[in-house]
This record gives structure tokens, C-alpha cells and sequence, in this order.
């Protein structure tokens, strides 16, 4: 695999890190008027998301990693893997473990596109919209009429997700979901 | 296309000129003559953490290498030897690779001499300066081993590498790196001791192996220190003096151990400034030298963060 030197850091880099695949997300030179330069690099480790800083000496080179991002279709889950495919008519799968996975699969829904991190064609995470329609699967009956007032209840989605939504949503409803913070945003019935 | 436009917001280039005028002023009530020495020569600072930019000359006269000058030090320093009195440059400086928010390869430097002065003496005349020309009054001053003491709790000038390095590990990571005293110093004071500082501080008395052109004295504790000085403004490097190395042989083996370190860490070599070891012979004045960054300087006094908003057309523009 090629090197990158600190000349050529750059934000969306993506090096190996002590064997991990980890994305630049900041550069900055650091030069002394008498001294050694350096690169402080802000870098996000892309499979446990942990952000951190190293330093280099400039004229340092690392690794570069084999990381690429890529729109999948989720197909199913067979408990213990994931099974996404790609969107480019070559219909190839792969299958993403826990690990990858993580917090994604609370916002699985068969057909929707995700972003999947491949490091050396494994599947390393995913990533889903920022917004998912789901359907509610179990709550409390709804309310009705009360569109207006204010008042939560818990309600499970079709991906297993737990969310706060308002008094009037019933099971069979369509919700609009921001994945970022798992707050409801409305109801998208056909 | 709007990329044939300047760099610099338009009321930065009012503030330059603005602050142009006041640094002549500044010089011209303390008798300090203004000249000019050549951009283009040469010899060129043989630092190992400065690159120069070389020209080349096919020209039938002049047929050879010259560089960009990183500062005007040498060829001032020829004047002084020569008994110009006190002098001041306001010129551009040239270094190779330094590109950042904070850095243009192509600047404009404000050097000064003052000879029969003392590195303490000519850090007031940097405050007096500053004080003149932004609304700066009363700066701190503490010696490199006060800071670090403060900030850190240990002597810079007396911490064992393995210590310092332990120490450095807890505060950055650097990963499988080798480096030198030296470097975890400087990372330690750029990433720990300075922003801890106050907004506007100067720092004098260095360790030694950080000298460059700076004379070496033993201070009021009887440890070997580099009469040198930096000014940090807003976490910027703005001002570094020196009370000038004046000695012509520890010149000569200063140029010497840059020559050997340039070789072993593939670096280009540059001729030695033969004409400055002569000069120096012949007899610096004892005296003392500042170099400050005037495009920093109108940076502070715009209120900006980045050079290139008071640079006219930033390198990469041109």
C-alpha cells in the first residue's frame, strides 16, 4: 500500500494508524520560527469513531488505508450479520458483524440505502440518512384529536427502535426519524 | 472567477500602511537608520529547520546559485561590523514549504539592531514598539525555565530525556516517533505552556541547544542559557531577538554542525557565509537583534486569525 507524507495530509484522508483504518479530519502545521515543523492531525479512528490528535515530525510519512465509503442496499439479517448489497448493478453482497453495525441497526429498513465503510472489502461500519421512515410497531392507542398538546409516550419502530413520539401516533403509523438523535419528527403516512 | 482578487480584506491593507508609517516614525525619533540589504544572494541561513528558495542565474555575469533571503541577519550584520550604528529593515523574507494559517513562504519581516544592548534592553524597546502600535501596554516577561516551571512544574534546562519524554507522552501522542530533546520541548511549549501563557508574554533565557544565533551566558543561577527571545501575541510567534552571538569561531562551528546535521538528514547544503565569519572577525559590536513579523503584526492589529487576510495575494494566489 502507497504512504502518504505529512505534505500531503489533508482532511478525507485515509491512513493506518497502529494497524487501524482512521480518517484525517484536520491538519494543521504547527512551525517554530527556530525549530522542527510539525502536523498536528486531528483523526477519527473509522472503526470505533474515536477522535483523537497525533502529532508528526513534518517529512513523516503512514500508511495509506484501503477505506472506501459506499452506498449499500440492506437486504436482511440473519441474527448474526448484516447483509447489505451494492448499488451498482453488480448485486455483490457483503455482511457486516456487530462490530460494524452498531448503533445502525436500530434504523434498518430492508431496501433503504446506507453508507458502508469497507476497510480491505470488510464491511467496518454503516451509516444510515440522517432521516428514516419507519413504522411503528407497538404503542400505547393514540389519542384522538390530541394533535395539539404536548405529552410523549414510548413507541417501538419495525427496526426494534425505541422513540419518544406524541400522544396521537398509532401502530401502523409511518414516522419520520432523525438517526442522529433519535427524535421524532413527524408522521409520513402515505 | 473572482480569483484575480487580493487576499487581504481592503481595510487590512489601510491597516498595514497605517502601521508602516507609525514602526518609521517609531525608528526615526531613536535615530535608528533604515536601509536596505539585498533580497537576493549568495550565501543564505543554514538553520536546519529553515529551507531556502533557490534562484538560478543564467546570467553571463552572474552565472550561479542564489537564494531567497529566509532574513536580512547576515548582510545587517556586515553593516553593523562595518560601524553603521543602529539599523532597522523593513523587507520581505522568503522560506520554502511554510504554508499555514499563520505562515505565507513569501512575508514581510521588521529586523533591528541596537548595538551596546543587552537582550533586556531591547525587549523593552520590542514593548515600547508594540505599545505604539497596538493597544498593548505592560507586557509580562519570564525567562524560558519560569514558564516551563509554571505550566509544566519542571526545568527545561535540567529534566533528564527520559523524564521529559514520559512527561511529553502523558500530554500528546506522538505515536512510534523518535524525537529529540529538543522537539518535545518545543511541542510541549506550542501545544501546553504557551496557550496557558498570558494573551501577551515574553519569553527569554533558552536552552541552549534552541541558541541559533543567539549568544550563550551563564544566568543569575549560573546555568548556561541562549541570550535569546521570543514575543508571543494571541499564541503567535510575533518577535524572536537575540543578544548576538559576536564570536567568529563558535560562528563558524555553529555554521558548521548545520553543514553536518543538513548532510545526515538529506537536506539541501548551502555555501557558508564566508563574508559574515569575516565581518565578525573583523568586529560585531556587542549588540542585540530582532526580527518581528509584520504581517502578524497587522493580523493582531486588524483582528484577524489568518495571514492571508492581510497578505495581498497569499503565495498560492499569485
Amino acid at each position: 500500500m502507497a504512504n502518504y507524507s505529512t505534505s500531503e495530509f489533508k482532511g478525507g484522508l485515509k491512513v493506518l494508524i497502529d494497524a487501524e483504518p482512521c480518517s484525517i479530519l484536520e491538519n494543521e502545521i504547527v512551525k517554530p520560527g527556530k525549530g522542527q515543523a510539525f502536523n498536528r492531525v486531528k483523526l477519527r479512528n473509522l472503526k470505533n469513531g474515536r477522535v483523537w490528535e497525533r502529532t508528526y515530525k513534518s517529512g513523516e510519512s503512514v500508511e495509506a488505508a484501503d477505506v472506501l465509503e459506499t452506498d449499500m442496499e440492506y437486504l436482511y439479517s440473519d441474527g448474526e450479520f448484516w447483509h447489505f448489497m451494492k448499488t451498482d448493478d453488480s448485486y455483490e453482497q457483503i455482511a457486516a458483524d456487530a462490530n460494524a453495525i452498531t448503533d445502525a441497526k436500530n434504523w434498518l429498513k430492508e431496501q433503504d440505502i446506507y453508507t458502508v465503510v469497507l476497510w480491505n472489502d470488510a464491511p467496518i461500519s454503516v451509516t444510515p440518512p440522517n432521516f428514516v421512515e419507519l413504522e411503528v410497531t407497538d404503542t400505547d392507542p393514540g389519542l384522538k384529536g390530541d394533535t395539539a398538546q404536548g405529552g410523549t409516550k414510548p413507541a417501538t419502530l419495525s427496526s426494534g427502535a425505541v422513540v419518544k413520539v406524541p400522544l396521537f401516533v398509532n401502530i401502523g403509523d409511518v414516522l419520520k426519524v432523525d438517526t442522529r438523535t433519535g427524535e421524532y419528527q413527524n408522521r409520513a403516512n402515505k | 472567477m473572482d480569483n484575480w482578487k487580493p487576499t487581504a480584506q481592503l481595510e487590512s491593507l489601510q491597516i498595514r500602511a497605517e502601521l508602516l508609517i507609525k514602526i518609521r516614525q517609531f525608528f526615526f525619533e531613536r535615530n535608528v537608520l533604515e536601509v536596505e540589504t539585498p533580497l537576493l544572494a549568495r550565501t543564505t541561513a543554514t538553520d536546519v529547520h529553515i529551507q531556502s528558495l533557490e534562484v538560478l542565474s543564467v546570467d553571463s555575469v552572474l552565472d550561479t546559485k542564489f537564494y531567497l533571503q529566509t532574513s536580512p541577519e547576515f548582510a545587517m550584520k556586515r553593516m553593523l561590523s562595518a560601524g553603521s550604528g543602529a539599523i532597522y529593515q523593513i523587507c520581505k523574507a522568503f522560506r520554502q514549504g511554510e504554508v499555514s494559517k499563520i505562515h505565507n513562504p513569501e512575508f514581510t519581516m521588521l529586523e533591528w539592531y541596537q548595538p551596546g544592548y543587552s537582550q533586556s534592553d531591547l525587549i523593552d524597546e520590542v514593548e515600547s514598539l508594540i505599545s505604539a502600535v497596538l493597544p498593548i501596554q505592560a507586557i509580562p516577561k519570564l525567562s524560558y525555565r519560569e514558564v516551563f516551571q509554571q505550566q509544566l512544574g519542571f526545568d527545561p534546562h535540567n529534566i533528564s530525556f527520559k523524564k521529559l519524554n514520559s512527561f511529553a507522552a502523558e500530554h500528546i501522542d506522538v505515536g512510534a516517533q523518535q524525537l529529540s530533546q529538543t522537539d518535545l520541548l518545543q511541542l510541549l511549549m506550542d501545544a501546553i505552556v504557551v496557550p496557558h501563557l498570558p494573551k501577551n508574554i515574553f519569553v527569554y533565557d533558552f536552552p541552549v541547544d534552541q541558541c541559533a544565533l543567539a549568544a550563550i551566558k551563564k544566568d543569575s543561577d549560573g546555568q548556561e542559557v541562549a541570550k535569546r527571545f521570543e514575543l508571543f501575541c494571541s499564541g503567535m510567534e510575533l518577535a524572536n531577538g537575540y543578544y548576538e552571538l559576536t564570536d567568529s569561531n563558535e560562528q563558524e562551528s555553529r555554521f558548521e554542525a548545520d553543514k553536518n546535521k543538513r548532510q545526515e538528514l538529506g537536506l539541501p547544503e548551502y555555501p557558508l557565509d564566508s563574508k559574515l565569519i569575516a565581518a565578525l572577525d573583523y568586529g560585531l559590536p556587542n549588540c542585540a537583534g530582532v526580527a518581528l513579523g509584520v504581517d502578524r503584526l497587522c493580523m493582531l492589529a486588524a483582528g484577524y486569525t489568518e495571514i492571508s487576510k492581510v497578505i495581498s495575494f497569499t503565495t498560492d494566489k499569485t
